[in-house]
Parts: C-alpha cells; structure tokens; sequence
C-alpha cells in the first residue's frame, strides 16, 4: 500500500531536486554574460554618443576630446561590402555545385568536407595567409596593407557558411519543383536560377545575413591585412591603403591608456553590438514568422 | 540525389541551350573547388613561409621560449603552452555549465517559451564580436576578479598554477572569457543532439521506474554522447585559435610561467601581437607558429567531423 504514495523525501526525490537545481544555475550563469556585457555595453557606449561621434576623425592620443569614428564607420562598411561580394558569388555557386549538380561522389564529399574544416580554421589565419599572399607580396598594384586586402580576408571567413546555408537551403526545395520545371521543358540552369534558388531564397538570404554580420565583428583577420587609418576615406583610391573599422579601433583603443580614445572604443563597442545584435534578432524573427506560416 | 541529374540527362539539348547548361554546371564547380584550392592554399602558403625557421630551429623551436629578436633566437613554448592551458581550462569548465544548460533546456523543468528565450539568450551571446568581449573583459571582468586572484594566491599558492603574485592581466582571466565564448557553442550543439533523442527511450526508463535524472544520466547522456563530444571538440578548436578576447586579456609576456595568475601568451595572441612590427626571420618563426597552430586545431576539427560521422544517432 505504501508504495503507491510518492514519498517527495526519499532519496531519490532530493537527489532530482538537488540536479534540477544544479542545471538551472548552469542556464543562469550561461545567459548572465549576454545580459551583463550587453547591459554594460549599452550604458557605457550610449553614453557617448553624439553627432560628432559619426562625423569626425579620431583625434590622436593625448587630446582631450575624443574627435569621432566616422573612418572607421565607413571603413567597416566597406571592408565587410568586399567579403560580401566575394563570398555571395563563389558561394552560391559552391552551393549550387554541391546540392544540385554532384552525385555525392568523392569530389563533392571532399568539397563538404573542406567546407567544414575550413570553417574551424581559426580567424588569424586567415589573416596570415592574406598577409603572406597579398600585402608581403604587394601584388595588387604595388598596394602593401589595404581595405582591399582586408576584405579578401574576411570573405575567407563568410564563405563557408554561405556554401553551406546554400547547399542546404536548396536541400530542402522538394524534388517536384525540379521534375515540374524539367515537364515544361526547361534546362538545368534555368530550372536552377528561376526555379529552385527562388524558393530557396529566404533560408539562404538568412544565413547570409547572419555570416556578414559575423564577419563585420572580427577583428584578427584585419590586424595586419587592413590595418588601421585615422583619416577620411575620401575616395576610390583609399581602397588601396590602410584602412580603419570599428573592431580594429576598439581592439587599438581599448589597449590605450587615455580616457578620451577608450570613450571612443565603448562608443564604437555600442554601435557594434547593436548592429550585430538587432541584425540576429530581426533574421531569427523573419525565418521564424516564415517557418510558422509558410512550409515548401 | 542521383535521380535529380537524371531526370534532367534524360532529354536531349542542341545548340546553345546545352552549351550554356554545360558551361554553367562547369562555372559551379569551378566556384566550389575554390573551397579545396583555399584550404591547400593556407597550408602550402604558411607552410613554406615558415621553412626558412623550421630549417634553423627544427623541433627545438617546440621547446624552447626564447624569443629575442635581437639574438635572433626563437622559440614557441611558452606560446603553446598558454595556448593548450588555457584551451583545455576552459573547455573543462564549459563541458558542465554548457551540457547542464543544454538540458535544462530541453527538459520541461520551465515552460516552452522560457526555455526557448534562454536558448535564444545562448545563441546571441555567440553573434557578440570577441573584440567587445576583449574589451568588456579590460574594463569589467579584470577589476571585478582581482581580490579573488589574490584570494586564490595566498589560499592556494602551493599549487603550482597559483604560484605567481596576481598580476593584472593573466592566463585566467584569459580561461574565463574564452569560457564565455564557448558555452554557446557546447550548449547549442548538446541542445541539438539531446533534442535528437527519440521519447520512447525516456518513455521506456520512466516506465522501468528510473527517476527523471536516473533516465538523463543513464539513458540520454549516453545515447547522446557523441553529438555532445563533436561540440565539445569544436569548442576546443574554436578555443585554440580564438584571438582578439585572449590577446586583449592574457597580458601577453613570452617569459614561461606555469602559473595562471602570471601573464601569459597564446600562439594567436602572438600572431596578433608581433605581425605587424616583425621582419627578418622573426616572421619566420611567427609563420612557424602559426602552422603549428593550424596542424592542432585541424587535427581538431578533423577528429570532431570523424566524430560526428562514425558515431552520429541513427534512430528511426
């Protein structure tokens, strides 16, 4: 008869609460960092901001005041707009290759393979491959340390997760599509460019947003392809020189020991983060919404 | 996958609408081996580039920390040394904090949408750049442990890790914050393989009486132990590398310490430090170090994706 009761002090019963409560501080402390160092982020780097802030160059240390970050806004965006072109083209099409045309022989194992490892090369190296293929080299027009240079490396970084999201991204459009597009006598390639990447479209388009705000975050690729400017880009010509972006100026300036360039370190740290942060939420939302309303 | 081409081969094409077909098929193939050519392509390049060092040096290079540009006497230890210590630190105290997340998660101890915030919460911690951890960690973390450390030191000083006098930046704090850039990576991959898990087997040990941690410890960790493995082993990959958070934190000083709470030196953290400013063959040896660092973490991520494949669950 008594076994029938459920006895919450046996040993067992404290045993289980004691666990669930283990695991519970373990999710705690897992999403503590996000809140403080965002938290931290928004109070100390929203503090500094002003119109400045976006206009000015940075002034050099020992100055009080601390000018503005605007090359390194500009360099940013465009370092990250050159990976971007480069690794959207060879990726997609790497993604076409591998999900529409191979056979899953060894080719195109070897290819997912490489896609996979080269996504767990670390960062720096990219940076050092570049250093040594490029800048050392100086074989874009005598350039050694340029933007351009910068956004090779970086679009090493984007460009296996853009083979990736493309080649399952277009896992998923179902084989119907296809045998339908081929019924009404269309070819391969335009079955793949009007038909089958279409439908794709929104599941590539996510992860690709996700890798370039990945991308405008690193920082060890750009130390010694990009370096860094204190100056305008004024023009096309500054693509081939040393040029700025918000990571290398917080990494710089964080390092410095005057008040007046760590304040633009937390101000560049504040329109990072809320760029990166705000790009997440919004693609996590949109292929959420989709998925709940829309199944291919 | 096969029945795909086939369908297409089936019908014949002439003229211009098979030669485009057939020049676009070998454009996509072209753009993905670039995958293959840019992996073979760092390894040739930094190899070569750091032949010059590894001729003079040869393995003593591995275990010796010299490094004096102006004797032009090199050596990576003290480098490899922080590299693998604070790797394996680290790592050691995410596999518990992020697997226990992962099933905290999982399990239906909150409501669904609570669990999915904290998974959410997890996943954007990754998107955080690791400079703006790097310096988060200058400003924050660092004040914030300091009386610990010396804590730390005068309670524990005996133990060879602690043995040094607590300096500001340190291979610990270094440890603390890679631990903060790993958990998402251990915790979303766990979540994903115990999700994984088919409900009949926690059906079947609920049903033999086990208790709810009973079934987790003996039915579902086990079953999903290689998933959990894969991440742990990206995690440590991942750490190996990982640049910016570590250079800004570690304090960086080649001089050999086994204690944590001295400043230390990663073979990235070096990278970053002397790449700029080096010549001669000071940046052969960096080249040298950086190979070194690239064969540890591919030989990382290789056994992860071997892992995966040999032991991935294959329920119905």
């Amino acid at each position: 008869m008594n076994s029938l009761f459920y006895k919450n002090k046996s040993k067992r019963g404290i045993t289980d609460k004691f666990l669930t409560g283990l695991s519970s501080i373990c999710a705690v402390i897992a999403i503590l960092p996000l809140i403080l160092v965002v938290s931290y982020i928004l109070f100390k780097g929203g503090t500094q901001l002003n119109l400045d802030l976006f206009l000015l160059e940075p002034n050099p240390a020992g100055y009080a005041d601390p000018g503005g970050i605007n090359p390194a806004l500009v360099g940013t965006l465009i370092i990250t707009s050159i990976a971007t072109l480069i690794a959207i083209p060879v990726g997609v099409g790497g993604g076409i290759y591998l999900a529409e045309y191979s056979k899953g022989g060894a080719f195109s194992r070897f290819i997912r393979f490489g896609v996979n490892v080269l996504s767990g090369v670390p960062s720096i190296i990219a940076g050092v491959f570049i250093y040594a293929l490029i800048v050392s080299t100086r074989i874009i027009f005598g350039s050694t340390y340029s933007g351009l240079a910068g956004g090779i490396a970086l679009s090493i970084l984007m460009l296996p997760s853009v083979i990736k999201t493309t080649d399952e991204g277009l896992k998923l459009v179902p084989n119907e599509l296809r045998q339908a597009s081929l019924g009404v006598g269309a070819s391969m390639y335009t079955t793949i460019l009007m038909i089958t990447l279409p439908a794709a479209f929104r599941s590539i388009a996510t992860g690709v947003i996700l890798g370039i705000a990945r991308a405008a975050g690193e920082t060890a690729p750009l130390i010694f392809t990009a370096l860094f400017s204190y100056y305008y880009v004024a023009g096309f010509d500054d693509l081939f020189y040393e040029m700025g972006s918000l990571s290398v100026l917080i990494y710089n300036f964080a390092l410095e020991p005057y008040d007046a360039q760590n304040k633009l370190a937390w101000a560049a740290s504040f329109i990072l983060v809320l760029s990166i942060l705000s790009v997440n939420i919004f693609a996590r939302l949109v292929s959420a919404i989709t998925n709940k309303t829309k199944r291919i | 996958m096969k029945e795909k081409i086939g369908i297409f081969e089936k019908r014949n094409r002439y003229g211009i609408e098979r030669n485009i077909d057939i020049i676009f098929k070998n454009s996509t193939l072209l753009l993905s081996s670039f995958v293959a050519i840019i992996l073979f392509g760092i390894i040739i390049v930094v190899f070569s580039q750091s032949l010059e060092s590894f001729s003079k040096y040869g393995l003593r290079f591995l275990t010796t920390s010299a490094w004096n540009p102006v004797t032009d006497e090199y050596g990576a230890f003290a480098a490899i040394y922080g590299t693998l210590i604070t790797s394996i630190f680290s790592i050691l105290i995410t596999i518990p904090l992020g697997v226990g997340t992962a099933i905290f998660i999982t399990e239906d101890f909150v409501p669904k949408a609570a669990r999915e915030v904290i998974g959410f919460f997890v996943e954007l911690l990754a998107a955080i750049p690791s400079v703006v951890l790097g310096i988060w960690a200058i400003f924050v973390m660092e004040p914030f442990f300091r009386g610990f450390f010396e804590f730390l030191h005068i309670r524990f000083g005996w133990i060879p890790l602690f043995s040094s006098e607590p300096t500001g930046r340190n291979s610990l704090l270094a440890i603390f914050i890679l631990v903060v850039m790993l958990l998402p990576i251990v915790t979303s991959i766990s979540r994903d393989t115990l999700n994984q898990v088919p409900q009949k087997l926690r059906n079947a040990s609920y049903g033999i009486g086990a208790s709810r941690w009973k079934t987790i410890f003996s039915v579902i960790l086990p079953a999903a132990l290689s998933g959990i493995m894969a991440g742990v082993l990206l995690g440590l990959g991942r750490a190996l590398g990982e640049t910016m958070a570590v250079t800004m934190i570690i304090g960086n000083s080649n001089s050999f310490s086994w204690s944590l709470l001295s400043p230390g030196y990663t073979i990235s953290s070096m990278l970053a430090n002397q790449f700029g400013e080096a010549d001669g063959s000071q940046v052969s040896s960096l080249f040298y170090a950086a190979f070194v660092l690239m064969i540890l973490t591919l030989v990382v991520n290789i056994l992860a994706q071997w892992l995966v494949k040999k032991f991935s669950l294959k329920y119905e």
